[in-house]
């Protein structure tokens, strides 16, 4: 076993290192599940008749079946039914994050090489990081279970949803190990494997809404696309109703299995190298490249290409979906209609699934403006501004950038649902013409919150990554997602840009928010640009 | 084959100096001095070298030639503007190799040189191939796929490719074989004989004799000791051994002579540059047998200034002594 020498002195180092994030992210994460727990069981509590009909509008409704599943009128089912598929994807986050961080950006950093010059195996490093962040997953399955119960559900139920999440998380531990070999870069092995957690979405998701409900309108049987998915797994344990424990039975082995073909990978390999083939490239730079947005432009390009496919492949989806929406009666179009008004529940699913689909390019936006950081942290930067290049023309190529990108993204979204929209209910192009209106409103408040996160860099660098991401989730969960259900006061709501998106195509399009968002954007611009002319770069030493 | 891709490097006229800082204070948090009024001056044309232990603020003062710092205090002219407010202006007519070479490890060698050369205001693509060929750097490899020596390189050619006024470089050769040393010579003797001007931080001080005209030494954020080799040499005690017929047993106490050690007739120490003349006048009434006298190595000279606890030299640790 001389391969995994050492292994236990660097689970130390590791934990010493994740000292601060990972506890960040477990309790935040407990946090979030207690306080929305508490909200419905009191919500509940008093009104405890509406619990049966709520419940059927998210089993009947394909659209909010996306979300994952509720089996029977509970409580604790309602709750994860609003905050599941989020702690699950949270938790897969947190787990390929750290398995990367101690593997691939060690070897990227050339930490590994120090460390595997001393008496430390091939797999050391790579042991290591699953151990901590399997061990990460069993203390937030404990946490998430216990804050359940705190927050007055039944022990087994509550159980049985901490384990739900964690076991997305620990499948995703086995995930990030594979991809942390195939790819030669950090970056690369996080988009990988977020390309797989989309995709164990899309699948999960999938089967839910093609799934068949039962006669009293209470459970949900999915189809077969969930079984493919950690994230179905985890949902079929079907927590304060069946309380099943055997899907962990697919989740664990398939946990296994990766993690036994990450050492197998690892053991073909240099370090350093990843699997796919380093090529030779060009001898001289195009045309295109030599300008500081063709720079920025050819970094993100893979990332954006992802991404793209990723809204692609909802955007069909959801369009599909608009057929069954339009049959949808009863309780189930009380969600939508608050998209929508009295405009109709088709209009107020395309408004709804356009505001989604907008804060997730606001993600993209942001991920692509934090790069803004990271040249200037690991030195690139310095290269850059050492030619005629201003500190605002750097600035600038990541807006043009950002600003394109966005647009980009949004149209291929609504392009997608238009089609097969189209398709499903007649009528094409002009459901184009209005989703591409629909889309486009979307941008004013995706440029606030980016020029938002501009600031966040310029006036306190060394902090910005993590309050941005924080500004973020602020941001999405107090939009109109989130933010009306979880009972947050007004003031609060309003801070979000993504409030005062406008419901288009299903109300007409205000020039006041428009105005109002673009505004701020601008004011935020500014301000960024001014604070980064001001201060002093912060270079590696 | 060198003669064949020789550099074609057209005259500029020459401006009085290239870079005058004085009194630059930069500090980095309220008890973080990292520059206390820093002089230093580079002539047109001349390759002055830039030395000092490590932390002594080299970087930190390339930085601010650069505005990528903002100076505290103090005036800094870089060709004739002003570094923080005219970058963009004098970054055209300079090229920067930095220390560390930090690049896009998804873009290949050639890409990254023409890149840094077009965002500088573009580059001249004969001497781009000369200088390939010079350094032998492959430019169809991935930055990442490159070692630390070849990283260097690809800031060297992008550097050098582009025919500007001044260079500032910083460590340049840090991770360079000495064939690929004598090559960043030759470029650099090249340039200085176009009348470009060069300022030169490194360590490798068989380099800086090689290359520079002047140079500047500082310690702590301030500039020690500034001037030609033969002018800091000047400056620094000479070292003698000598035996004579009569013990030397006073020396220790003549004026200008430091680090004594005697033994029977046999003295080693070294003079001040001042007293070497008047130390001679008491050698020979001492009946002088035989006698080697030196004048201090590089080594010695660099580590007079750079170490703490030795005792300087005089006019050294005093203010600065630039414009000769």
């Amino acid at each position: 076993m001389n391969g995994f020498a050492g292994t236990g002195r660097l689970v130390r180092l590791a934990l010493w290192r994740d000292r601060l994030v990972i506890p960040a992210w477990v309790l935040g994460m407990g946090a979030f599940l207690v306080a929305t727990t508490a909200m419905f069981q009191e919500q509940y509590a008093r009104h405890p008749a509406l619990l049966e009909p709520d419940t059927r509008i998210v089993v009947e409704n394909p659209g909010m079946r996306v979300l994952g599943l509720v089996t029977g009128p509970h409580v604790g089912g309602y709750t994860l039914h609003r905050d599941a598929l989020v702690l699950a994807v949270l938790a897969a986050m947190m787990s390929v994050l750290a398995v990367v961080r101690h593997t691939r950006q060690a070897e990227e950093l050339g930490r590994e090489e120090m460390l595997r010059a001393g008496a430390v195996g091939r797999y050391s490093s790579l042991m290591a990081a699953v151990i901590v962040a399997l061990a990460a997953n069993l203390v937030l399955a404990a946490l998430l279970g216990l804050g359940m119960v705190v927050a007055g559900q039944p022990v087994a139920g509550s159980v049985i949803a901490g384990a739900s999440i964690a076991s997305v998380g620990i499948a995703f531990t086995g995930v990030a190990a594979v991809t942390a070999q195939l790819s030669s870069t950090a970056r690369g092995a996080t988009g990988l494997s977020s390309a797989a957690l989309g995709l164990a979405f899309l699948l999960a998701a999938l089967g839910n809404m093609l799934g068949t409900v039962d006669s009293a309108a209470l459970r949900v049987t999915s189809a077969w696309p969930a079984w493919l998915s950690p994230i179905g797994w985890g949902q079929q344990m079907r927590p304060f109703a069946d309380n099943l424990w055997w899907p962990l039975g697919l989740s664990l082995p398939a946990t296994t299995v990766l993690f036994g073909m990450s050492v197998v990978l690892a053991g073909r390999r240099d370090v350093g190298r990843g699997l796919l083939p380093e090529r030779r490239g060009a001898p001289h730079a195009t045309p295109a490249l030599s300008s500081p947005i063709g720079l920025v432009r050819r970094q993100q390009r893979a990332v954006l290409l992802g991404w793209a496919i990723g809204l692609l492949g909802f955007g069909l989806v959801f369009g599909a979906l608009s057929a069954q929406i339009e049959g949808l009666e009863g309780e189930a179009t009380e969600w939508y209609a608050a998209f929508g008004g009295d405009a109709g529940l088709l209009g107020a699913y395309w408004a709804s699934m356009m505001q989604i689909a907008g804060m997730a390019v606001a993600v993209y936006v942001v991920t692509l403006l934090l790069r803004l950081h990271h040249d200037e942290a690991q030195g690139m930067l310095e290269s850059v501004l050492g030619t005629a290049v201003s500190r605002l023309r750097w600035l600038g190529a990541y807006a043009v950038n950002a600003l394109v990108g966005a647009t980009l993204l949004i149209l291929v979204f609504a392009t997608a649902m238009g089609v097969t929209g189209g398709q499903a209910l007649g009528g094409t192009v002009s459901l184009l013409r209005d989703l591409f209106g629909a889309a486009l409103v979307q941008l004013p408040a995706i440029g606030t919150l980016g020029a938002a996160v501009v600031v966040l860099i310029t006036a306190l660098p060394r902090w910005s990554v993590g309050l941005s991401w924080a500004l973020t989730v602020f941001t999405i969960f107090a939009g109109p997602m989130f933010g009306p259900s979880l009972d947050l006061p007004t003031w609060l709501l309003d801070l979000s840009p993504f409030t005062h998106v406008p419901n288009a195509p299903a109300e007409a399009v205000g020039v006041g928010p428009i105005l109002g968002l673009g505004l701020t954007c601008a004011l935020l611009a500014v301000a960024g640009m001014s604070l980064l002319r001001r201060r002093n770069l912060t270079l590696p030493a | 084959m060198r003669a064949a891709v020789k550099l074609v490097i057209e005259e500029v006229i020459p401006v009085a100096t290239a870079i005058t800082i004085s009194g630059l204070v930069k500090d980095f948090g309220p008890r973080s001095r990292a520059l206390d009024a820093l002089n230093l001056q580079v002539r047109t044309g001349e390759v002055h070298g830039f030395l000092g232990p490590n932390g002594a603020g080299k970087t930190t003062t390339i930085r601010v030639l650069l505005g990528m710092l903002r100076a505290d205090a103090g005036r800094v002219s870089v060709l004739g503007g002003d570094p923080w407010r005219d970058a963009v202006a004098l970054h055209r007519r300079l090229a920067y190799v930095p220390g560390e070479v930090n690049l896009w490890p998804n873009l290949t060698g050639g890409e990254a040189i023409d890149l840094l050369g077009d965002l500088r205001g573009g580059l001249d693509a004969d001497r781009r191939e000369a200088l390939l060929e010079r350094f032998q750097l492959d430019p169809t490899k991935k930055i990442r796929a490159y070692s630390k020596g070849n990283r260097q390189k690809v800031a060297l050619v992008a550097a050098f490719s582009s025919d500007v006024e001044l260079y500032l470089l910083d460590e340049p050769t840090s991770g360079l074989d000495p064939l690929m040393e004598s090559v960043f010579q030759d470029v650099v003797q090249e340039l200085r004989a176009a009348g470009r001007s060069i300022l030169l931080s490194s360590h490798i001080l068989s380099e800086v004799e090689a290359l520079c005209d002047r140079v500047t030494i500082i310690r702590a954020g301030r500039a020690a000791e500034s001037g030609t080799f033969d002018e800091l040499r000047h400056l620094t005690r000479t070292s003698v051994v000598v035996d004579t017929a009569v013990p030397p047993t006073s020396v220790a106490r003549w004026r200008g002579v430091h680090d004594a050690r005697v033994h029977d007739s046999h003295a080693e120490f070294s003079v001040d540059p001042g007293e070497l003349n008047n130390v001679l006048e008491h050698l020979v009434g001492l009946q002088v047998r035989s006698m080697i006298t030196s004048p201090p190595t590089l080594e010695e000279l660099f580590k007079r200034h750079y170490g703490e606890d030795t005792v300087p030299a005089r006019g050294s640790g005093a203010e600065v002594v630039t414009s000769r």
